[in-house]
């Protein structure tokens, strides 16, 4: 097993998820201590078929059906971790995430700490997040900001098929534990050219989806798309939008956003997570920290609401952002 | 010392053992049984009276009727998706048929058929799987909570709501569900240690359909009899055949008068079976096959007690028919009812988060009524 970085020579067309399929293969292929596990990854192939096949193809033993409790699935894992494996574990949808937050507030992001880096804990856990698809309750949350405030855990979120599959390899292969939460609206919504074989996507490096010099998106995760359609509605009335597509909350790529805003002077932030102490507002006070001097605007944060997600399919994407909000946005901050 | 073959799994005492019930016996491994699944009872005496067989075999048939239909609704796109419970109608109606509106009902998704023996109206039960709000407004004269989606997270509320009725001075008890699945959470561990700790009047149901989506239940735990567990939190606990609607009812009613009396908590193990889908979006295929299923229709719980009240003269062919065509015609009033209800309103994602809104949520409904006036 190396670690080189061979560029790929081939590439197939892939949806996310088997952008993600095809990473969790190659990780449990080139690695043989590394496990996937969680709720119906097994037999079934989990639930969105991020998993399918992989049992069938590497064994009951290195992916598995656990008994239904996220807390001992985090926490097994930690124990797995510690123990000189790498896990990847499944939490069926990020929001039911919530039965295991006291291994991951007490426990995962602080075993290096507290052995003085004797332990690390090279774990990953995978989550669908996010709405847009008329889930039942509690299906849609967003919960990245919760576990991005966990210190020693990173947070990656990709909004592209290769992304997906580069970033989950670096997140596999990367000595601390990473929460890797997938957009379920990405999931089969989009499709591209994916490299095949192994190749990486760095943690903690933005990436800018459109340029343009007059107003800066910074977004992530499902939430990309609908930036970028706003960016191309704001083109029509010659507006220029940089939209950054963060990929990593924890480590967050502040050197792109700092640059983008001081070209632009105007930033809007945009999530799909309820507003109050999101992680929009993580983005947005380091960008009046340390750009205050360039800014023309306010910052402005397009977000979902201070309310539970709304599973009532009528009325659910009021909820979620969409492109005429954050066009709006834009154009507030272009108008002040 | 206890010799370790006394506490394992494969000891299988009789059924007789469940007499000894009220002094907590440990659970049998062969679950209680009232009707044979050929619909004839070995011990006549011991059946519920003939109204209450009556009345159990009606709110079975309605619940079915509405399983069915959902399934119609489904795909006409008129009900939203939903997790059916077709074959554990015995587990549903015994168990629920035991309690009062004054008691409370902790239903999971898989319970609409709990809920609806308990009084739920069928119009606000399509709308909540229509994914209405109207669907989440429970009716003042039941003490039912909208079916819980995190599993096991509702069992320490139930043991709360129970303490709190036992500290009120009241009869009431509160019964919680939980499938084979969620009782490998910490949740169930910790509820029915607190239920026995404290003495709480308490009816957990733990229906074991099989499956949970595609786990079976020999993945899930090494426990073959899921009652037993009951023993390590010192309160009693009572394996049934849940597709024998009189024994569950009758082990059910049993614990609820014992929780009446004060004598706290029982855990009841339903060993039944999902027969149909984990939800109508769902593809069994992947994960099981005929032989996995296999002679759980022949144990069907309606057909079995439908056997023996023919045998024993308390329903006839006709009377039978007459019930179905009764049972559809108020359905499909209630289906009219929930058309009616309108659609919510785009500001309504934001009604009841507090008591009073926010000024953050003042503002934010402005937000949303200046975009949806665009
Ligand atoms: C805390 C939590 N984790 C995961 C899920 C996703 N999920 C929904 S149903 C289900 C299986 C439940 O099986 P079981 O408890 O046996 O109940 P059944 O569906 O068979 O009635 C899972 C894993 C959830 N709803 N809540």
């Amino acid at each position: 097993m190396t670690a080189t970085q061979t560029p790929p020579t081939a590439s197939t067309t892939r949806t996310m998820v088997a952008a993600i399929n095809d990473a969790l293969a190659i990780a449990l292929e080139r690695d043989p201590t590394t496990y996937l596990f969680g709720e119906d990854v097994g037999v079934m192939g989990g639930v969105f078929r991020a998993s399918d096949g992989l049992q069938a193809r590497f064994g009951t033993d290195r992916v598995f059906d656990t008994p239904l409790a996220e807390a001992s699935i985090v926490g097994m894992g930690i124990g797995m971790g510690l123990a000189g494996l790498r896990p990847i574990a499944e939490i069926q949808f990020a929001g039911f995430m919530y039965p295991a937050l006291d291994q991951i507030l007490s426990h995962l992001g602080r075993y290096r700490h507290r052995t003085r880096s004797r332990y690390s804990l090279p774990m990953v856990i995978r989550a669908p997040y996010g709405g847009g698809v008329h889930t039942p309750e509690q299906h849609a949350d967003s919960p990245e900001a919760i576990l991005a405030h966990v210190p020693g855990v990173k947070v990656v979120i990709p909004s592209t098929p290769t992304d997906a599959k580069g970033l989950l390899l670096a997140a596999i292969e990367d000595p601390d534990p990473v929460f890797f939460l997938e957009a379920i609206k990405l999931y089969r919504s989009n499709k591209e050219s994916v490299p095949d074989g192994h190749y990486t996507v760095p943690l903690g490096k933005a990436r800018i989806v459109t340029e343009g010099s007059d107003v800066t998106v910074v977004t992530y995760g499902g939430m990309v798309e609908v930036s970028v359609k706003a960016a191309e509605a704001a083109r029509a009335h010659g507006i220029g939008v940089e939209v950054i597509d963060l990929r990593t909350l924890v480590p967050m790529d502040l050197e792109t956003v700092l640059n983008s805003v001081a070209k632009t002077g105007r930033a809007v932030v945009v999530t799909e997570a309820p507003r109050t102490g999101g992680f929009h507002s993580e983005i947005s006070a380091n960008i009046a920290e340390h750009a205050i001097d360039s800014l023309r605007a306010p910052i402005l944060r397009v977000t979902g609401y201070d309310a539970p997600y709304p599973p009532f399919t009528a009325i659910e994407d009021v909820y979620r952002p969409n492109a005429v909000r954050v066009a709006r946005a834009i154009r507030t901050v272009m108008g002040y | 010392m206890t010799k370790l073959s006394a506490i394992s799994n494969t000891a299988a005492p009789t059924p007789d053992a469940l007499t000894d019930f009220p002094r907590h016996a440990p659970a049998t491994d062969i679950p209680f049984q009232l009707l044979a699944p050929d619909g004839t009872a070995p011990n006549p005496d011991a059946l519920p009276d003939p109204q209450i067989r009556l009345s159990l075999y009606r709110h079975m048939r309605r619940i079915r009727h509405f399983d069915e239909r959902g399934w119609v609704l489904y795909r006409t796109g008129r009900l939203g998706v939903f997790p059916p419970f077709k074959g554990m109608e015995g587990s549903q109606v015994g168990t629920a048929a035991a309690l009062t509106s004054d008691d409370w009902l902790f239903p999971t998704y898989r319970d609409t058929g709990a809920a609806l023996t308990l009084g739920l109206p069928i119009a606000r039960t399509l709308a909540y799987w229509r994914t209405s709000p109207h669907g989440w407004h429970m009716p003042e004269h039941l003490k039912v909570l909208p079916f819980y989606i995190p599993i096991a997270t509702q069992y320490p509320h139930a043991v709360g709501a129970a303490l709190a009725e036992q500290r009120k001075g009241t009869k009431n008890v509160a019964m919680a569900y939980i499938g084979d699945g969620g009782s490998s959470e910490g949740d169930f561990h910790e509820a029915l240690n607190f239920a026995g700790a404290l003495n709480a009047p308490c009816i957990f149901i733990l229906q074991n359909n099989g499956w949970a989506i595609s786990v079976p239940t020999r993945t899930q735990t090494r426990a073959v009899n899921l009652a037993r567990r009951a023993d390590g939190y010192g309160i009693p606990g009572v394996r049934v055949d849940g597709n024998d609607v009189l024994a569950t009812y009758q082990v059910t009613a049993e614990a609820v008068a014992r929780a009446r009396a004060g004598q706290g908590p029982t855990l009841i193990e339903t060993v039944t079976y999902r027969i149909a889908a984990h939800t109508v979006a769902d593809d069994p295929t992947r994960y099981r096959t005929d032989a996995d299923t296999a002679g759980w229709a022949e144990k069907d719980p309606i057909t079995r007690l439908r056997v023996h009240l023919l045998a024993e003269g308390i329903l006839t062919e006709d009377s039978d028919a007459a019930l179905l065509k009764e049972i559809a015609e108020e359905f499909e009033a209630a289906l009219n009812e929930a058309d009616t209800y309108p659609e919510p309103e785009p500001a309504e994602i934001l009604d009841h988060v507090f008591a009073e809104p926010t000024p953050q949520l003042v503002a934010q409904r402005a937000e949303i009524l200046r975009e949806v006036g665009e």
